[in-house]
């Protein structure tokens, strides 16, 4: 250890924050979703997560169900419950300006907020801890076991969804509807099958990441809220590109950790915020989106 | 069914309010507004000054996101902006009568500064430059303790008017009344003129307006202060209605108030902002009305007074877009024209 400046902290910092980033990709990987599928910004995300952490502690622990088919059962209603919004809300929406899409989703963040509220009540509750909590230790770096585990859990899930979009015909239908909606159609494919699946899948994807981060944290209706700093992963990533945010959700993860461990938490939670604008004033489209050409 | 409105000069023709009809209507409204207070109780009043408020905030937004399409997910700061100004000049003695347009400015010439990512980003990319503000703003509301008063907040003097102490209700619902009146009729006037129009061929066809020589940028920006001006305004009666102020109160759900309202109202219309933002007002109180009411058998019905609030709140918005997507203000236009042309088409 040489005096002066603590390197040791420094790469705890950065290493905590590059795992924790691997979760933020995977929040990330849920707004892209839909906005790769059906050009919409899912101001509900947060609501999503919320929604999968609850059903989950409903079957867990109230209904003592095992972890496995709880985690099923939950799966399955948020799936259900994002394919319902979809035909309900959205599709009507479709080819609306993007201030009414992106005003139905707020609208759809807050009911959702007020119905979780409701039949669950403001209370925290405890969360069962699904990951280990055995902290690794590097030398003389400490990590907690639950960030690197939920690390390792975000990076199988895009790893799955970018294989099964790679190679699985009903992803590749996907993949086409996302690029060109009108030639897939003609094409043959069910244009209106392939976004409610992008629904559905956005929302298995913001359940699983509710449920870790309700078992790292505690569960309530604040819940909804942690979406939104994710945005600024998105935006560095490029909207529409799976890999900028898992490289965007790294490297938020790692800007967040370090602001924190340097400067405090309340510093912290503006950092995605001061990110945004940055990231909008020089570089529009992101790290890997893709360009739109318009001069004006 | 009302028969002819020959126009028969050009001033005939460019009133706001054209036929003698529209006019009395018009006074009559003014009249009621002027001499309700004295026989409504505290509590009407007071939530009358906070319609007045919210009127002239839904405005603002109205003018940006109605009328130039560029969309502001960060009205309420804004409104703080103007707040936290009056209520530091306040502190130190300025006037009433200057420290309103001072809040409006102050909360321009910061609407300028994030007007300044528009000329690059529009739509979504927009939305979330606004976002991002939003929480940058409130931030600094928190941690800028030696003029925000930090999450304790502020304290507002009473305001003054030539000698006249504005100390409760009754007084403000007489300030803000004339000033809800004015910003809204300059409203009102802009979109006939040469900006005004502007604003409206940006938001139709931003190229389009381009090719016709409009300078996107200046436009843009101009829209921007217009709109924040008029948060800061609204802010500030805020201030000086509540006569204390915490960053809780400028949130990203008031933004989102603020935006619902203008689209419950209808988007690019001075009318449906009125009716968005008296409609948007009232909703909460009819619910803790009949909450409370419903209570006297169930006395729980209270605890789910919030989330009942919510959930309609987002399916009023959801049911507008979905139903009504031009908003009250259209709803309006069927039920004039149905006595218009009543009893030929019924």
């Amino acid at each position: 250890m040489s005096a002066g400046f603590d390197w040791t902290a420094l790469a705890e910092f950065a290493l905590i924050g590059l795992f924790s980033g691997g979760l933020m990709a995977l929040i990330a990987l849920g707004f892209v979703l839909i906005y790769k599928g059906t050009g919409v910004i899912n101001f509900a995300m947060g609501e999503f997560m919320m929604l999968g952490a609850y059903f989950f502690y409903t079957a867990n622990v109230m209904w003592n169900l095992a972890v496995l088919p709880a985690l099923l059962l939950t799966l399955a209603a948020v799936a259900l419950v994002a394919a319902l919004i979809e035909r309900s809300i959205l599709r009507p929406l479709s080819g609306q300006p993007v201030i009414a899409v992106l005003m139905a989703t707020i609208g759809l963040g807050s009911a959702l907020h007020g119905v979780v509220d409701a039949v669950w009540g403001g209370k925290n509750y405890e969360m069962p801890q699904l990951l280990p909590r055995k902290p690794f230790i590097l030398g003389d770096i400490l990590i907690p076991g639950q960030v690197v585990w939920s690390f390792v859990l975000a990076a199988l899930i895009i790893a799955g969804f970018t294989l099964y979009f790679r190679y699985s015909r009903t992803g590749i239908a996907m993949r086409a509807a996302a690029s060109d909606p009108v030639t897939a159609y003609v094409l043959g494919i069910d244009v209106r099958r392939t976004q409610r699946l992008t629904w559905m899948f956005a929302g298995i994807v913001g359940a699983v990441a509710g449920i870790v981060v309700g078992a790292m944290t505690s569960l309530s209706p604040a819940l909804g809220g942690a979406a939104l700093g994710v945005l600024a992963v998105i935006i560095l990533g490029g909207l529409d590109s799976i890999a900028g945010a898992i490289v965007a959700g790294l490297i938020i993860g790692v800007i967040e950790s370090l602001t924190a461990g340097y400067l405090g938490g309340k510093v912290r939670d503006i950092v995605p915020y001061v990110t945004v604008l940055a990231i909008l004033m020089i570089r529009p489209y992101g790290l890997f989106g893709t360009r739109q050409i318009e001069r004006l | 069914m009302r028969i002819g409105d020959y126009r028969q000069s050009y001033a005939h023709d460019e009133a706001i309010w054209a036929t003698p009809t529209a006019r009395a209507w018009l006074a009559a409204l003014l009249l009621v507004l002027l001499l309700f207070p004295f026989t409504a109780n505290g509590y009407i009043v007071g939530l009358a000054c906070v319609l007045g408020i919210n009127i002239i905030a839904a405005a603002g937004l109205n003018i940006m996101t109605g009328y130039t399409g560029l969309i502001s997910l960060g009205h309420a700061a804004y409104m703080g902006v103007g707040c936290y100004t009056a209520a530091w000049l306040a502190q130190r003695g300025i006037p009433f009568y200057l420290t309103l347009p001072a809040a409006g400015l102050m909360s321009a010439l910061l609407g300028l500064v994030v007007g300044i990512p528009s000329l690059r980003i529009k739509g979504l990319y927009l939305a979330v430059a606004t976002l991002a503000m939003q929480f940058i703003l409130i931030f600094v509301f928190r941690e800028w303790e030696s003029v925000t008063g930090g999450v304790r907040g502020v304290t507002v003097p009473d305001a003054s008017l030539f000698g006249f102490e504005l100390d409760n209700d009754y007084r403000m619902y007489y300030v803000i009344l004339p000033c809800a009146a004015l910003l809204l009729l300059a409203a009102r006037n802009l979109f006939r003129t040469r900006v005004g129009r502007a604003f409206i061929a940006i938001r139709d066809r931003d190229i389009s307006a381009e090719v016709l020589g409009i300078d996107l940028f200046r436009y843009k920006l101009l829209s921007f202060a217009i709109g924040s001006f008029y948060a800061g305004v609204a802010g500030a009666l805020l201030g000086y209605f509540y006569r204390a102020m915490t960053p809780e109160y400028f949130t990203l759900g008031l933004s989102v108030f603020y935006l619902a309202a203008i689209i419950v109202g209808g988007l690019g219309s001075m009318l449906g902002t009125i009716f968005g933002a008296v409609f948007m007002t009232l909703v909460p109180e009819v619910l803790r009305a009949g909450v409370s009411f419903v209570a006297q058998w169930a006395p729980r019905a209270t605890e789910i007074l919030s989330p009942i609030r919510e959930i309609v709140f987002g399916a009023l918005i959801v049911g507008f877009l979905i139903f009504e997507p031009h908003g009250l203000n259209e709803a309006w236009r069927r039920v004039r024209r149905f006595f218009h042309l009543w009893p030929f088409r019924a």
